[in-house]
């Protein structure tokens, strides 16, 4: 794989899409401003449900923000770069423009999980951040290079797990045709990774873990931000990122073989 | 000797298609038990396409020149049989091969809709790895043969049809392929901009030798661009060769309308043993076998006092459309 050409065409990727979405002002205001809405919103009904007691599932307000933080950063990647990207591959399919991207001396998957982005998304990872930071000051985390690392290969893998679930349900419209619904529920579970795991009962707890792994999107990064974490579960988390990517990429390029184009 | 770069060689392709009863309880049924029937839309074709031909796939609708194309240029797997274009297996999708053809459809569009087609020029010009100075080039040179310079700066959007599909064309062209696979690129466009994409393609294949397949279903550019054709029925081939040859024997005879100076030289025109369709006073038409056509007119002009001769060929498009509904042309 030649690095320096794909760089060289994400570059223009980002020109274009930038330059796409600038074309409609208002459009972009409305975003921003629902994406403040948003977190506002989500941290209010966090408040809420601490009200009356102090803990959910052994966590503290203070330690569920740290939760809220990582799903903002991870539902403003979803705005970015998987809602434009992914949903746009069962239009692709349904009108037949995919032949023009598999025509390009270039990885389909690739051009279709990187071609667009929808600048309203990077408001809200700064936002989440900027929670994550404040959560660090709140719950008096100790920043040392162990933490970062640790906190980062977890972020990183459940960015990787999120994209492979999506871009497998937006891959089954080869067959299917139409996969919204499938991605809307995907995208209700990203919302339940809101809350700590504990605070479900233990079948929901085994389904979110094992069947829907939401639990490892959101829980296992936010448990080494509280120092929580053990090892065998970051390696898990590890292992779970790698196969699903692996298995969503396997999955594409066999999907592809059914690929019928649509009719002219 | 010329190369063949397309050999196709006992290609089938069959799909799943599924089929719904009318109606509530059809839909009902449909839903909780879908039907699905194997359905074969290309049988067993073979042919060879020569380096530099211009080539024109013919057939009603549904007939399977798209699904051809699109096995072609590697966009679907063939069932059965073989395909090798420019020495590569198209399915495989390689890239040295990807480099070397193009896909131009009338009906689907790969520019970016809200920015202006120059924008998507570069974009492409990346992923086919040229700089940025060979790109600008490119794009001068094609937009010079396109005739098209101030709409590169106009959002896609905001373009007319004709406009877009030659933008479309320098989008697919910029990698400068040697294989075109273009379906009924003239849908839609109005006769001007159908004469001019039509002169663009000519000029393309001259000065590059690129081989050209193309389906179409304005006959003014099969007869314009094509010497060759293969026509489709039901997915099997029903002709491949020259077109006047087909056009011969799909029409082997000419009407000539002869106005004589008089009734009477047209009464002596009658009489001669010539095939008389009809006679109106001075006018007279008959109607002559291609191969005899010369012969005939010099003892006409030769033996009678002739005023006025029109030569009448029957239209293409009526032609053409006899091939679409008939099986077999062995020629």
């Amino acid at each position: 794989m030649n690095l320096r050409k794909y760089q060289k065409v994400y570059k223009k990727f980002l020109h274009t899409s930038l330059a796409s979405e600038l074309e409609y002002k208002t459009n972009i205001l409305v975003d921003f401003i629902t994406a403040i809405l948003s977190l506002v919103g989500s941290i209010f009904l966090l408040s809420i449900f601490f009200q009356n007691n102090g803990y959910i599932g052994g966590w503290k307000f203070e330690q569920a923000l740290i939760i809220q933080g990582i799903y903002t950063i991870l539902n403003g990647i979803t705005n970015t770069w998987f809602n434009p990207n992914l949903t746009e591959i069962v239009k692709h399919i349904r009108e037949g423009t995919l032949d023009f991207v598999l025509l390009k001396p270039i990885d389909s998957q690739f051009f279709i999980s990187l071609k667009k982005i929808n600048p309203s998304g990077i408001l809200e990872i700064m936002l989440g951040f900027f929670l994550l930071f404040f959560c660090i000051r709140i719950n008096q985390i100790n920043l040392n290079l162990s933490f970062l690392t640790q906190s980062l290969v977890t972020i990183s893998c459940s960015i990787c797990i999120l994209y492979s679930l999506w871009f497998f349900i937006s891959t089954t419209t080869i067959w299917f045709v139409k996969t919204w619904n499938a991605i809307e529920v995907l995208r209700s579970f990203l919302y339940i990774g809101r809350f700590p795991l504990n605070s479900f009962s233990f079948s929901l707890r085994i389904f979110f873990s094992v069947l829907i792994p939401i639990a490892f999107i959101t829980t296992i990064p936010s448990e080494v931000f509280l120092g929580l974490s053990q090892l065998w579960k970051i390696l898990l988390e590890v292992i779970v990122a790698t196969v699903f990517l692996i298995t969503s990429r396997k999955f594409w390029l066999f999907a592809l073989k059914f690929y019928s184009s649509a009719s002219s | 000797m010329v190369q063949n770069i397309i050999e196709v060689r006992n290609l089938s392709k069959s799909f799943d298609i599924s089929s719904k009863e009318p109606g509530l309880k059809g839909t009902i049924k449909h839903f909780f038990r879908r039907q699905t029937k194997s359905l074969k839309v290309i049988k067993d074709i073979s042919f060879e396409i020569k380096e530099g031909e211009i080539v024109g796939f013919l057939g009603a609708n549904g007939a399977g020149k798209t699904t051809i194309l699109k096995m072609l240029c590697g966009l679907i797997y063939p069932s059965e049989g073989s395909i090798l274009v420019s020495g590569y297996l198209p399915f495989k999708r390689k890239e040295n091969f990807l480099k070397n053809i193009t896909l131009i459809m009338g009906q689907k569009q790969q520019l970016i809709w809200d920015l202006p087609p120059i924008e998507s020029f570069y974009l492409n010009a990346s992923i086919y790895d040229l700089n940025k100075f060979e790109a600008k080039r490119r794009i001068k040179k094609l937009s010079e043969m396109l005739e098209i310079d101030e709409e590169l700066f106009i959002p896609v959007r905001k373009l007319s049809l004709g406009q877009r599909m030659k933008s479309e064309l320098l989008a697919a062209l910029i990698h400068e392929p040697n294989i075109l696979f273009l379906d009924e690129p003239t849908l839609g466009l109005d006769i001007n901009a159908q004469r001019n994409l039509r002169k663009f393609l000519q000029k393309y294949n001259k000065e590059t030798n690129a081989t050209i397949c193309l389906t179409s279903h304005y006959m003014k550019d099969i007869t314009s661009l094509c010497k060759r054709v293969i026509c489709v029925h039901e997915g099997a081939l029903s002709y491949d060769g020259k077109l006047d040859l087909l056009l011969k024997k799909l029409s082997p005879v000419k009407e000539i309308l002869i106005v004589c100076r008089s009734e009477e030289d047209a009464i002596k025109l009658e009489n001669s043993g010539f095939t008389v369709k009809n006679k109106i006073k001075n006018e007279i038409t008959i109607k002559i076998e291609n191969n005899s056509i010369t012969s005939s007119l010099k003892t006409i002009l030769n033996n009678f006092d002739i005023e006025d001769l029109f030569i009448n060929e029957p239209p293409i498009d009526e032609i053409i459309g006899r091939v679409l509904i008939k099986k077999d042309y062995d020629i």
